[in-house]
């Protein structure tokens, strides 16, 4: 899978049912219907959308990142790359990037693992976790059901001697993500708040989501 | 390697799990008995469930894609679980998935239970589910784990590429609990072994007591990330 086969969208914002910002440092959840077709704008650039996928009828079914990945062979989605559940099964279908490198490996931030990562004192500073488990509190989801996410427009490499790097993104502004839903998913985002590494170019900026209804073409 | 004591050892056939609580200050040494092993496996908190590995926060703390000795394996609290103190492997794998038993189907076929006894075919899935019911659990706390012992290695494009006979007979790691960690293990095959017979390998469980991870220990050194991690363990037990 090449990630430098960038494919836009057939898709006219004027039509979309469902258009909104989240600014940065804001959780939201959502549910996308089977059919739907749903698009995440990095409006500023370089900033990434920590994303959670859930089947909207059952919690207990979620986006597995290693599935994922084990799947379609490769640690990168794009274009055509399918999002399976932890019970093997398709969440989402990604159908158009203009970006073309969204990581599966570098988990959302928290307030403990930035004092691992930077220093004890930076507990204080706002993080993902706490956006997703804000978002699921309000379907009355909690912590135990957070698992591994989707960080859309973020650069994470590995490489062949096993490093795993940070590195600035690839992504600018107005790049955007698609992907259609296969069931009805319930999609957890963090527009993430992180201002101590590259994944949002030290300034966390707003995404723009969109919705377009399955009988749109 | 600090002087121990054994607390008990057993093997742990092709094909089984085991669920242990892995008690502070103790470790346990897994050896690959005949090559090729693959051994998964995943952590828990067990004063707190809901506290488990976090595949993520240990592969960016440490800036690595694979694990091996002066590693640590990292809670979502920002805790290390446990430390990598012995391995002679040199590469484990965080980044494949596991079997279940609709690969196992389709891969190798069906061994029931009715005609093979207990040689039939499982899979780490099953395994996994049936270790974490006996503590209450379920599918919605099985999250990521680690292939000890197997190797997936990803180039510049991105792409995972199985490394066959990464382990060699008689190699072993040890793990030291920083944690009072609920470990839960299995043996079966890696899905991304391209081998087309099931041949689950065995290996050798030994638990030990060792002495706790002094100021120059080398998990604690290895970079300043664990070193913040041992201080948040510490403060746990505080």
């Amino acid at each position: 899978m090449s990630d430098h086969i960038l494919v836009e969208s057939k898709f006219d914002p004027a039509t979309a049912i469902y258009d909104s910002v989240l600014p940065a440092g804001e959780g939201w959840i959502h549910e996308v219907k089977k059919g739907q077709t749903f698009r995440i704008v990095d409006l500023g650039g370089n900033q990434a959308a920590d994303t959670l996928f859930y089947n909207a009828r059952d919690f207990s079914e979620r986006y597995s990142a290693l599935d994922t990945i084990n799947a379609q062979g490769g640690i990168y989605l794009t274009t055509g790359s399918r999002l399976l559940s932890n019970l093997g099964n398709e969440l989402v279908v990604i159908t158009a990037d203009t970006c073309g490198r969204h990581d599966t490996l570098g988990g959302a931030c928290a307030a403990e693992s930035n004092q691992v990562r930077y220093s004890i004192d930076k507990r204080y500073m706002h993080s993902c976790r706490d956006s997703f488990t804000a978002a699921l509190a309000t379907w009355g989801v909690s912590k135990r059901d957070m698992t591994s996410n989707v960080n859309f427009f973020m650069n994470v490499p590995v490489t062949p001697e096993g490093k795993l790097t940070f590195e600035d993104g690839i992504s600018e502004a107005g790049k955007y993500v698609e992907m259609t839903a296969i069931i009805d998913v319930a999609v957890v985002i963090s527009n993430c708040p992180q201002l101590n590494n590259p994944c949002n170019a030290y300034n966390p900026t707003p995404v723009r989501l969109l919705v377009w209804g399955a009988d749109v073409s | 390697m600090a002087p121990d004591t054994l607390l008990f050892e057993e093997e742990l056939r092709g094909g089984a799990s085991f669920a242990h609580v892995l008690k502070r200050g103790t470790a346990l040494t897994i050896t690959d008995l005949a090559g090729g092993a693959n051994v998964p496996a995943t952590f828990f908190n067990f004063e707190l469930f809901v506290e488990r590995y976090n595949m993520p926060d240990t592969l960016k703390a440490q800036h690595t894609a694979h694990l091996t000795r002066g590693h640590c394996i990292y809670s979502d609290m920002g805790r290390v679980l446990c430390s990598i103190i012995e391995d002679s492997v040199g590469w484990h794998d965080p980044i494949g998935a596991h079997s279940t038993a609709e690969t196992v189907q389709a891969k190798y076929g069906t061994h029931s239970y009715q005609d093979f006894r207990n040689d039939w075919y499982t899979s780490t899935r099953e395994n996994f589910l049936r270790e974490l019911a006996r503590f209450g659990m379920d599918r919605r706390d099985l999250q990521a784990h680690i292939n000890f012992f197997s190797k997936v290695q990803v180039n510049s494009e991105g792409k995972m590429q199985f490394i066959p006979l990464n382990s060699k007979a008689g190699d072993s790691v040890t793990l030291r609990a920083e944690m009072n960690t609920l470990i839960v293990i299995d043996t079966n095959p890696h899905p991304l072994d391209p081998s087309a017979e099931y041949k689950p390998k065995s290996v050798h469980l030994r638990f030990h007591r060792v002495h706790p991870p002094g100021p120059d220990d080398l998990c604690r050194n290895s970079c300043p990330e664990n070193t913040r991690g041992f201080i948040n363990s510490e403060r746990y037990f505080l």
